[in-house]
């Protein structure tokens, strides 16, 4: 069977083509006719086609081949990609990634997956009219004749069949001689005309006597069949490229081997000519694009690239977009390298590791007192840190591939509830760490067909109410403060106040009489159990998600909230920490203590008695006429000992809350390795992880939203009315 | 083994003797080409060649070629018959343009 390892790149890959493909096809229905995305989607199926050949996994190629057949003929011009066919193609994509995904795990496509993918070909061919493509069936005589006689003015005169093969370098090495093939299909027919060709031998100080440049291309007569002609290659297949043409195969097809092979388009189509291959009339026929454009009862299948923007001299051009081509593969191969995630968590599992060593040296270079040895520390901490950031980047991703997945579910989830829905992308190339990324996509998905379900409207409330008929999705990120922020928005109903506190006062969430701000209400939609549809569609209302997407979000230490203007629609807000490993901290003592706070939270810090003093018995601090809640963390962490004479508050902002924490040293930044906290204090909200110092101390970090949470919890309870948070903030 | 045979220095000619495939083509690209650069003009004796591959014709293709690219005469002589039968199955006759006699032993195309 397959080794693994190459499977398991083939799984991969396959992954990543069918997303291009999805992207492309959603692309295509809404926009059409686009002769590069139509390219793209030809290209993914024909390269899965490849690879799955290569594996010899026949179910795969069989399905794709027919998708691809089609796709040729959109390709060519020869049928509108309609939204019913790109349609067809979604369904088709889908299928494939059950069928990769059975390989994948190794397992059988059940019985009903087998009759929807024979249901599909089925549908797929009879877009192709039934007259089935020669090039990929076996049954080399049936086809021939069936070819004749459907267009027998597109076949090429020829009798004989026609083999192309360019010879890999190592197949000296590998110790086969090229000429032996040729004597081996001497037994199978008579060789009509050969061409050698020695363009591609080098000149005389580049060229290396044990390396292969040799191909041939030949005209060969006989009564094989193609797969008795095929198995003489058999033994340098892995080493060569073979291209094998039956008999009056049409003009299309040596429009493919002429584009297929490496050499220039001139110089093939002489050697054609020589071959007594192509008449001169028919080599100007497979070389005449534009004609072949022209004239619609002929359906070239070729690789032709550019056929729409295709201009005189179309040899030229077709040679150029080769050559282009050629450079944009070599391009992206090296661009992009296949990692495994797991060496690069090692990576930053050291890095870590070198930070935590850097700082002990540093604080024994600092001791030491000697100017030369703190400079070299000073320069390697740069260093390191520049590393770190390196290596934090390596894991970073744009959140643009997630973000258009949605298209595909925006898509679907319109479809099903017969609403006509947009959706909107914005930020695309905002970019976090991947295991934020791979964990975003569940509550978002949530987020987005809650908002299609419960949001938007139909169309005639919609249009009652003044709206567009058709609604619109954002889905919309940004940096902020340390953080990231993603926003789901639609352009509904918005939230309706009085139901949800009705139902939240009916559920005992909140007692009757509470004063709540509207935010507050807003977000009591997080709460477990709670759901206000009056319909429970298949999709959402159940009342299970909102508080399941809370948790999730909150496990990845950011938070949710969301702001509703009724009639008008609501934005729901994700704020995610960038980053989960390493951090920039600030470095604060209280006591004995060192605590860190993540310096992208920090707004400012401020000698407490430059202050008016306290207002409002230690809760409130007046900052510049701003009302700042601020806690003591000698207080909040129950530390012994005397205050000490100058306290510092250092302002932290999250998201739109502010706060201030009392301290009593500011010892300056530090770069923080967060170490994850044991079990035992998963209750302790106010503290986010720990880190080791330079000293191998310990110090705790502060989770600033954990901790405001924490102070406007244990205020709300201390106090029967509570304080609009944001209002004044 | 191949041999090189230098036997006039002044006429600049050369015969290959033995072998001209894979196993030898290293050692006679170096020495086709020493042969010549020392002259303006050179006759290739293929008459001794025993073996001939692929790689062999490759070899002579680009002493050919180099020829050709120094404005050097170059003419292959005296092919022995596995020279011939290659040359003829590769069509390359043409290409190195020396008198040959191709001794056809099938009518229809090249059954060999």
């Amino acid at each position: 069977m397959i080794p693994d390892e190459y499977l398991q790149s083939f799984v991969v890959e396959c992954g990543e083509l069918l997303e291009a493909m999805e992207e492309a096809l959603l692309m295509v229905e809404q926009a059409a006719e686009d002769p590069e995305i139509i390219n793209a989607i030809f290209r993914a199926a024909h390269t899965i086609k490849g690879s799955a050949g290569m594996f010899g996994l026949d179910p795969i190629v069989a399905f794709t081949h027919a998708a691809e057949s089609v796709l040729d003929q959109v390709r060519s011009g020869d049928m509108a990609m309609t939204s019913a066919l790109a349609a067809l193609f979604i369904e088709a994509h889908d299928h494939l990634v059950i069928l990769v995904c059975h390989i994948a795990e190794g397992s059988q496509p059940t019985d009903e997956t087998d009759n929807q993918g024979k249901g599909l070909i089925a549908q797929l061919e009879a877009y192709l009219g039934g007259a089935a493509v020669a090039e990929a069936s076996v049954d080399m005589p049936a086809v021939h004749q069936a070819t004749v006689e459907r267009e027998g003015g597109d076949a090429v005169g020829t009798d004989h069949w026609h083999i192309s093969l360019r010879f890999g370098t190592e197949v000296f090495r590998n110790g086969m001689d090229p000429f032996s093939f040729v004597r081996c299909l001497t037994t199978l027919g008579s060789i009509v005309e050969l061409v050698t060709l020695i363009d591609a031998i080098p000149p005389a100080q580049e060229m290396d006597p044990e390396t292969c440049y040799l191909g041939f291309e030949i005209s060969f007569s006989s009564d094989a069949d193609k797969v008795a002609i095929d198995s003489v290659f058999n033994f340098v297949r892995s080493d060569c490229l073979i291209r094998i043409l039956p008999p009056r195969s049409k003009v299309s097809e040596y429009q493919r081997l002429i584009q297929d092979l490496p050499e220039q388009e001139m110089r093939l189509g002489e050697i054609l000519l020589k071959c007594g291959t192509l008449t001169p009339e028919e080599l100007e026929q497979v070389l005449d694009f534009q004609a072949a454009q022209g004239e619609n009862q002929q359906r070239p299948i070729g690789e032709v690239l550019v056929e729409q923007h295709m201009v005189s001299p179309p040899v030229v051009e077709a040679a150029l977009e080769k050559q282009k081509q050629v450079k944009e593969n070599k391009k992206t191969e090296a661009n992009l390298i296949r990692v495994d995630a797991e060496k690069l968590d090692e990576l930053i599992n050291l890095v870590g590791e070198l930070i935590i060593a850097g700082a002990g040296t540093n604080m024994i270079a600092r001791r030491a007192n000697m100017a030369d040895l703190t400079e070299s520390t000073a320069t390697l901490s740069r260093l390191v840190e520049e590393v770190r950031d390196s290596a934090l980047a390596l894991r970073m991703v744009q959140i643009g591939g997630t973000f258009n997945r949605f298209t595909r579910v925006v898509r679907d989830v319109s479809k099903e509830l017969g609403k006509d829905i947009d959706l909107v992308i914005s930020g695309g190339d905002t970019e976090l760490d991947k295991t934020v990324v791979e964990k975003i996509g569940d509550p978002l998905t949530h987020l987005v067909r809650n908002s299609m379900d419960h949001g938007i409207e139909n169309a005639e409330l919609r249009l009652a109410r003044g709206k567009p008929a058709k609604g619109t999705l954002r889905l919309n990120a940004y940096h902020d403060a340390g953080s990231i922020v993603i926003e789901v928005s639609d352009d509904g109903g918005g939230l309706n106040k009085e139901k949800i506190l009705g139902k939240a006062i009916e559920r005992g969430l909140v007692s009757e009489g509470a004063n709540l701000s509207d935010k507050e209400i807003y977000n009591l939609i997080f709460e477990a159990g709670f759901s206000t549809a009056d319909t429970v569609s298949n999709l959402s209302g159940r009342g299970v998600g909102m508080d399941v997407v809370r948790r999730n979000i909150q496990a990845l230490r950011g938070s949710i909230d969301l702001d509703s203007i009724e009639g008008q629609g609501s934005t729901i807000r994700i704020r995610l920490p960038l980053t989960l490993a390493i951090i920039d901290g600030f470095m604060v003592g209280v006591g004995n203590d060192v605590y860190v706070i993540p310096l992208d939270m920090v707004v400012e810090c401020i000698e407490l008695d430059a202050w008016a003093g306290d207002e409002s018995d230690g809760q409130y601090l007046n900052l510049r006429g701003e009302v700042l809640p601020y806690r003591r963390l000698r207080d909040h962490f129950d530390k012994e000992g005397d205050r000490v004479q100058r306290e510092n508050v250092v302002v932290v902002r999250y998201g739109e809350h502010k706060a201030g924490l009392v301290v009593d040293k500011l010892m300056g930044e530090f770069q923080t390795v967060i170490k994850p906290l044991g079990k035992l204090f998963r209750s302790e909200k106010s503290i986010g992880g720990f880190t080791i110092l330079g000293s191998g101390e310990v110090a705790l970090i502060v989770d600033v939203p954990g901790l405001m949470g924490q102070i406007e919890h244990e205020r709300e309870a201390g106090e029967l009315v509570s304080f609009p948070r944001s209002g004044a903030v | 083994m191949p041999n090189l045979n230098n036997k006039t220095e002044q006429s600049g000619r050369l015969a290959i003797d033995g072998e001209l495939t894979i196993y030898t083509a290293l050692e006679l690209k170096d020495q086709l080409l020493a042969g010549l650069s020392a002259t303006e003009e050179l006759e290739l004796d293929l008459s001794a060649v025993g073996e001939f591959d692929a790689a062999g014709l490759q070899l002579l293709v680009m002493v050919k070629q180099e020829a050709l690219a120094l404005g050097k005469a170059l003419r292959f002589t005296g092919h022995s018959p596995v020279v011939l039968d290659l040359l003829d199955l590769s069509g390359l006759a043409g290409f190195f343009g020396d008198p040959l006699l191709f001794v056809h032993n099938a009518v229809e195309g090249k059954a060999l």
